[in-house]
């Protein structure tokens, strides 16, 4: 006798579908680059007629009976987030050039871009056409903010089963309506989203013009893409440390504000700057970005194999862990180089992750602003075992059941970290390649709380093409599983979900 | 005057008593043995039936009362009444709460509900307690514009710090006016250079909060601080309130409350007190939680039962004042011969609250000083009266009267008198004045 399934699965799918068929829009953007660079258009029509076919068959099964609950939403988020960095990846493979013809490395270049990891398997970027290289950019800033977000923003389809798919994405906080009216209010944050890309173009552009003839209109937009959006990916090998110190200094608030969380910076442009100031998760995280630069410009000074003067030294320690706790995974210069007290300053940062409700990634400072207030709590009623003390985040009480969600994801993030660094270093002795327990604790930290960069080979001005196929595979699952940070996945994997 | 009211409970029962003798006093209750019994203690007109529907209110001519008190132990049945009554006649009403959700409405919109005058008993109550516990110095305190502001009167002890500061230098509160000073039992009305000096009588009118850290000036010893440890035992809304007075007066006290969810939503509510979830009559957990060296235990718990049991315990266990919630106005007596420090019953405090309020006078509210020498006056200034429209500098110089205004409040909101500010009908003005002044002034009122 086959159990029932319980899960409507055909809405789920059908709003796969509705995304699926909206993906043309953003991907035309490289394909008019790509006509008027003169390059082959093939990749992009080839992405935009799967997209399309594959989008349509979905849409054929939706059953306008069936509501989006929240198992729908599980399903819809993981499946929507995995399918679109599919597509992303059918142009890498069409154009067929360099280490990303090959498909696996095609979907771990559009998973990392999606997901705003920004880990790279391309080797040599001068192979490349430029609108490739732009498209990475394009899906970068997508995946940014989320998609659903987005999705929610345009598609007029989805209405208020939006709230339920924000909530699904971002498992931190219960969505922060600041309209009656859902699509509206992911309308206003991907406003600011689009308003803040929009300066950092214009911002780029400008400074480009005065100081660095190499930062040209291609580039500030392929930049404020990947800035705003804290996700990493550079048309240029060299990542920003190609361009001008006034360059990489513009690019730090660019990231810092990324990581900030977009209700309160809402807040502020609407005359409430205080809420947004006032915030103890944005002390938290500021403070953390501040105590790590300091650490590494001293660490840096002390260092006699990097012989920076003084402003360079300030510039790459500011940069880097500006780069490293947005989760952006940008350089300005190859760390992997430096001592390793700094480097490991900055393995430390990949755990802190910025503000809920923005474009960043890893843990974020909320959960650790949690976890540290209410582990001090338990030190209190260790002593007075009847007092009733809850833990507050900017005066306001957290909920219990909240807490105990906190600490039961940072476990589970601390668990996977550790597993996927096993599974590195098992993966890369059976192929016989050198990895360090350092560079394998890098690669797992980077890829799974989707920084991009980490340390060795896989350093930011290296490739992950080096680890083994297997690896990069893995690399893949666990990305896609940390951006949407690890319950719409692994819930799919319980019976429960489908038969109860 | 006709007055009815609504509610033969203790409450309405003492305010009836009260009022029984001068006027024309109609009671109405909901239940008729309660109706009916009522007849033969006070000399009133009772009518059984629900106080909230306009046929019972026709009944007892709420139409011609000059005042409606509601004051029955539900909040809803007490507005609604007082609805009822502004549709039927235009008597002053009154109406008694315990939701301070709804006093706070109140006090933001003029008029509410059809309410005149709100009395929310266990703010009151709360208010009480943090007089007793905050201003042992004192030697009066009276509280005008419901709570708004304070009248204290302090004596000012040898070694006191304020002895031998001018006023201006002991005045250095914003919202705190030096009003008069009784030396060898004659009044001065202060200047900014008039010497303070041992054995003088202070009188300072302003916010709760400013005459609570005056008094720590005046009476460091005496005067509770931060490091005095005080204890609520009972997280009742009257224990909620008064923890948050307390703390508003820059005062950390401890709450104990047994239910869990209770103790949780009270921690949420005061982040600056420690709550615990504990019985309260576990002597061992009071002694493990130092209880027993504390210097305020106030119990506010749900039965007269339990606060005479916690109350006992914490007296026993050495706690210097305990100050109990005592629900039932007979056990008050009960509570003090025990031992208990002071006993409060919130009744007892509703009623007296409503009686001073129905005392016919153009003021409001009086507090009588140093035998008659000086009243302290609640004035509600009314349209084209002579104190209105002029900065009050200009006002005291034409006067001729002893006067000193001491604090204005403006739509529940606390203004403190300068030279250039303008009164304004509608304000309430409280003001010393001399005894042979009080007729000139309310006369211009």
């Amino acid at each position: 006798m086959t159990s029932r399934i319980r899960v409507s699965w055909r809405a789920s799918v059908g709003l796969t579908g509705d995304v699926l068929t909206a993906l043309p829009i953003p991907i035309a953007f490289p394909l008019l680059i790509a006509i008027y660079y003169g390059e082959s258009p093939l990749p992009f029509l080839a992405a935009i007629a799967v997209s399309l076919a594959v989008g349509a068959a979905f849409r054929s099964v939706k059953d306008p009976a069936e509501d989006l609950g929240p198992r729908e939403a599980f399903l819809a988020v993981a499946l929507i987030w995995f399918l679109v960095a599919a597509v992303g990846a059918i142009p890498f493979v069409v154009a067929g050039v360099g280490t990303v013809a090959h498909p696996v490395n095609a979907m771990f270049e559009a998973m990392s871009g999606l997901t705003t990891t920004g880990a790279t398997v391309l080797v040599d970027f001068s192979l490349h056409s430029r609108s490739v290289l732009m498209w990475r950019q394009v899906i970068q800033w997508l995946g940014g903010l989320g998609i659903l977000i987005l999705a929610t923003a345009v598609l007029s389809e989805i209405g208020v089963g939006g709230a339920q798919l924000m909530e699904t994405e971002t498992q931190t906080q219960d969505v922060n309506k600041l309209t009656p009216k859902i699509s509206r209010t992911a309308q206003l944050i991907w406003g600011i989203y689009f308003g803040l890309t929009g300066l950092a173009v214009a911002v780029y552009f400008l400074l480009g013009l005065a100081v660095d003839p190499q930062m040209d209109l291609y580039n500030a937009v392929a930049h404020a893409f990947t800035s705003v959006a804290t996700a990493g990916f550079s048309p240029e090998p060299l990542s920003v440390g190609a361009f001008h110190p006034l360059i990489q200094w513009a690019v730090v608030p660019f990231m810092v504000i990324g990581s900030t969380s977009f209700v309160l910076i809402y807040f502020a442009i609407n005359g409430e700057p205080m809420r947004l100031l006032k915030n103890e998760e944005f002390h938290f995280y500021l403070g953390a970005m501040g105590t790590l630069a300091s650490i590494v410009a001293f660490a840096l000074f002390l260092d006699p194999s990097v012989t920076f003067g003084a402003e360079a030294t300030v510039r790459h320690a500011v940069f880097n862990v500006a780069s490293i706790v947005t989760t952006t995974g940008y350089a300005s210069t190859d760390y992997v180089l430096w001592a390793p007290a700094a480097k490991h300053m900055l393995f430390m940062g990949m755990f802190i992750g910025g503000m809920v409700g923005s474009t960043t990634c890893s843990i974020k400072s909320l959960r650790w602003l949690v976890a540290l207030k209410s582990f001090r709590r338990n030190l209190y009623t260790a002593i007075h075992p009847e007092a009733v003390r809850p833990v507050r985040i900017s005066g306001k009480p957290v909920d219990e059941g909240a807490i105990r969600d906190i600490y039961a994801y940072l476990l589970l993030s601390i668990v996977i970290f550790f597993l996927l660094t096993v599974v590195i270093v098992v993966d890369a002795e059976r192929t016989g390649l050198r990895v360090t327990e350092f560079e394998a604790l890098g690669a797992a930290a980077t890829t799974f709380l989707n920084i991009g960069p980490a340390f060795g080979e896989a350093g930011p001005y290296g490739t992950f093409a080096s680890f083994p196929m297997s690896t990069r595979a893995v690399m893949i699952v666990l990305m896609w599983i940390g951006r949407i940070e690890i319950i719409p996945v692994l819930v799919l994997f319980t019976k429960a979900f489908w038969t109860s | 005057m006709h007055v009815v009211v609504i509610g033969a409970g203790e409450v309405g029962t003492s305010i009836a008593g009260s009022l029984a003798s001068d006027h024309e006093v109609v009671v109405v209750d909901v239940d008729p043995d309660r109706a009916e019994q009522l007849k033969y203690e006070i000399d009133v007109l009772t009518i059984a039936g629900d106080g909230t529907s306009s046929e019972i209110q026709t009944a007892a001519d709420v139409g011609r009362a000059d005042m409606v008190i509601a004051c029955t132990d539900n909040d809803q049945t007490n507005l609604v009444a007082c609805g009822t009554a502004k549709t039927l006649g235009d008597g002053f009403t009154i109406a008694r709460v315990k939701s301070t959700d709804f006093l706070r409405t109140w006090q933001g919109n003029e008029g509410a509900f059809g309410v005149d005058f709100m009395v929310c008993t266990d703010l009151l109550t709360a208010e009480n307690i943090v007089r007793v516990i905050g201003l042992p110095a004192a030697i009066d305190v009276d509280p005008f514009a419901s709570g708004l502001v304070q009248m204290a009167e302090f004596e000012i002890a040898e070694g006191s710090p304020v002895a031998g500061q001018t006023v201006s230098e002991a005045d250095r509160f914003e919202s705190l006016t030096f009003v008069g000073l009784f030396r060898d039992g004659e009044l001065t009305i202060p200047r900014g250079d008039t010497g303070i000096e041992a054995g003088d009588r202070a009188v300072v009118i302003g916010s709760p909060e400013s005459v609570q850290a005056f008094a720590t000036d005046v009476a460091p010893e005496t005067t509770p601080d931060e490091a005095d440890d005080i204890v609520i035992v009972g997280g009742s809304e009257i224990g909620y309130q008064t923890a948050r007075l307390l703390g508003e007066r820059e005062l950390r006290p401890r709450v104990v409350e047994k239910d869990q969810e209770r103790a949780r939503w009270l921690a949420e509510q005061l982040p600056k007190s420690v709550v615990m979830e504990h019985d309260a009559t576990d002597a061992e957990f009071l002694t493990r939680e130092n209880v027993d060296d504390s210097d305020i235990v106030v119990t506010a718990l749900g039965s007269d039962e339990q606060n005479l049991l916690v109350a006992v315990l914490a007296k026993r266990l050495g706690v210097d004042r305990v100050i109990a919630v005592v629900d039932s106005p007979d056990y008050v007596t009960v509570f003090e011969e025990i031992g208990i420090d002071i006993a409060i019953n919130p009744r007892t405090v509703t009623a007296e609250e409503i009686t001073r309020f129905t005392y016919e006078s153009v003021a409001e509210n009086i507090a009588v000083l140093e035998n008659d020498q000086a009243e302290v006056l609640e004035l509600e200034l009314t349209e084209g009266c002579a104190l209105v429209g002029r900065p009050i500098s200009e006002m005291v110089s034409e006067i001729d009267a002893r006067f000193v205004i001491g604090a204005i409040t403006r739509g529940h909101q606390l203004v403190t008198p300068r030279g250039d500010t303008v009164l304004q009908p509608g304000d309430h003005v409280i003001l010393l004045v001399d005894s042979d002044s009080v007729s000139e002034i309310t006369s211009m009122a």
